[in-house]
């Protein structure tokens, strides 16, 4: 091994800083850290000497932002001389909004996006065809105006500007809102 | 992938993968001209999820294509003829009105729902892990094409009747999705796929108990239904649905973005 790649290879807890600077691009207020979508960082034998591998997973199916990510995270990465990355694509799991970090959720909410409810893994899912508790009867869960905290607002589109927003609008201050919905 | 582990079959995942990708070019008909904007986000932001869907199931499917010899996902979406693709019937038939296209929708997020359901729990990981991610998905747009099924189904004296004559029309592509032929019968037995005919009752249950709460009238069960599409025997309307979708690479082979 030449010392020059010793000298390269850098902390997997170093390289989770750096991409902890790394803004989500949809919503920038928040990092690909704090969004939960970095699963692993780790170094892995290549062909050419060891490779840094970091994993990924989407947070939607059709998410654009997929792409954007990774060249965000090359990006990022090369500018601290890790020029050859591998970046793996993990679905299993599937990404859930109770990834996001307690600081993401307050950054969410200081940017004007009301930060998720937390959700049971799967729960929604299942539940999905089982009319008799369907989610259309339950209860809309209370969202907080992100600007003045009041409790009184009301939906008023299930999707946002992105994929993972519904639109609100708070009958205090009149204003409309992002929500960060429960995935 | 693990050797002992069942692959799902090469046309089991072009039904999934198919059924995805029509529908979602469907609702990507609405774009920008949705009835509202709210209605017109979320129409779209389904068809996002539909694309992303059919994006993982085409990916691998062309892994798994011994006759294509590896084709990509985009070779599987714009390359093919109508006779190839193996989506149900009922994603192909044209939006219609607004009413139209939001049973075809509720019909169809019940179904698939139930359907991913299955899947998750499949002998085949890769399938497993798509499924369980677009289950998610598509917990949120049957929740939201219940919703206004019921909204518009007791609703005002014309939504009621629009919605009802939606229904009516839709309901004989129904059928298909419970039949079963030797390839789910096949994929039944190895552990990746599931027995469609086992759905059936689950979705009458679902979409009765929804039509009802909408006051719709539901069709008898037991109506004759058309079928062929998870064969490749389409209607005439998947046609200029894909001569559409497929211009670009028909017209300039090989273009890239």
């Amino acid at each position: 091994m030449a010392a020059v790649e010793e000298q390269a290879r850098a902390e997997p807890a170093q390289v989770w800083d750096w991409l902890a600077q790394v803004p989500d691009p949809e919503i920038p207020a928040i990092s690909l850290v704090d969004l939960g979508i970095v699963r692993n960082v780790r170094w892995v034998a290549g062909a050419g000497g060891d490779e840094l591998e970091v994993t990924i997973t989407p947070t939607y199916s059709g998410c654009p932002a997929t792409e954007v990510i990774a060249a965000s995270i090359r990006e990022m990465l090369a500018a601290h001389g890790l020029g050859s990355v591998r970046l793996r694509q993990q679905l299993s799991p599937a990404w859930t909004t109770d990834w996001i970090s307690a600081a993401g959720r307050g950054k969410l909410a200081a940017y004007g996006i009301a930060p998720p409810h937390p959700c049971s893994a799967g729960a929604a899912a299942e539940q999905a065809v089982d009319a008799s508790r369907i989610l259309r009867r339950a209860a809309p869960r209370q969202v907080r105006c992100p600007r003045c905290d009041s409790a009184q607002t009301q939906l008023v589109s299930e999707f946002g500007s992105t994929p993972c927003k519904a639109l609100y609008r708070c009958q205090q201050c009149l204003e409309p809102f992002d929500y960060f919905k429960p995935h | 992938m693990d050797a002992a582990k069942p692959a799902a079959p090469f046309e089991y995942l072009l039904r999934l993968g198919d059924n995805a990708l029509v529908l979602s070019q469907r609702l990507s008909e609405w774009c920008g001209k949705g009835p509202a904007l709210e209605e017109d986000m979320a129409l779209t932001n389904v068809a996002l999820d539909l694309i992303g869907q059919a994006r993982l199931w085409l990916s691998y499917a062309g892994e798994l294509d011994s006759a294509g010899a590896g084709r990509s996902e985009d070779e599987l979406a714009f390359l093919r003829d109508a006779g190839e693709f193996r989506n149900l019937l009922l994603v192909e038939q044209p939006n219609g009105s607004y009413a139209d296209t939001l049973m075809r929708q509720f019909l169809f997020d019940a179904w698939h729902a139930l359907a991913l359901r299955e899947l998750a729990a499949s002998a085949d990981p890769r399938v497993a892990e798509i499924a369980a991610k677009a289950q998610k998905e598509v917990a949120y747009h049957l929740r939201r094409s219940s919703d206004l099924v019921v909204r518009l189904g007791d609703g005002t004296e014309k939504s009621r009747a629009m919605m009802q004559a939606a229904l009516e029309q839709l309901w004989p592509y129904t059928g298909e999705m419970f039949q079963g032929d030797a390839l789910d019968r096949d994929a039944a037995a190895s552990g990746a796929g599931f027995d469609p005919a086992g759905l059936r009752a689950p979705w009458l249950d679902y979409v009765g108990e929804v039509l009802a709460e909408a006051t719709l009238k539901q069709p008898p069960a037991e109506a004759w239904m058309h079928s062929g599409g998870k064969q490749g025997r389409h209607t005439e309307k998947l046609g200029f649905l894909l001569a559409e979708m497929q211009f670009l690479q028909r017209a300039y082979p090989g273009a890239r973005w």
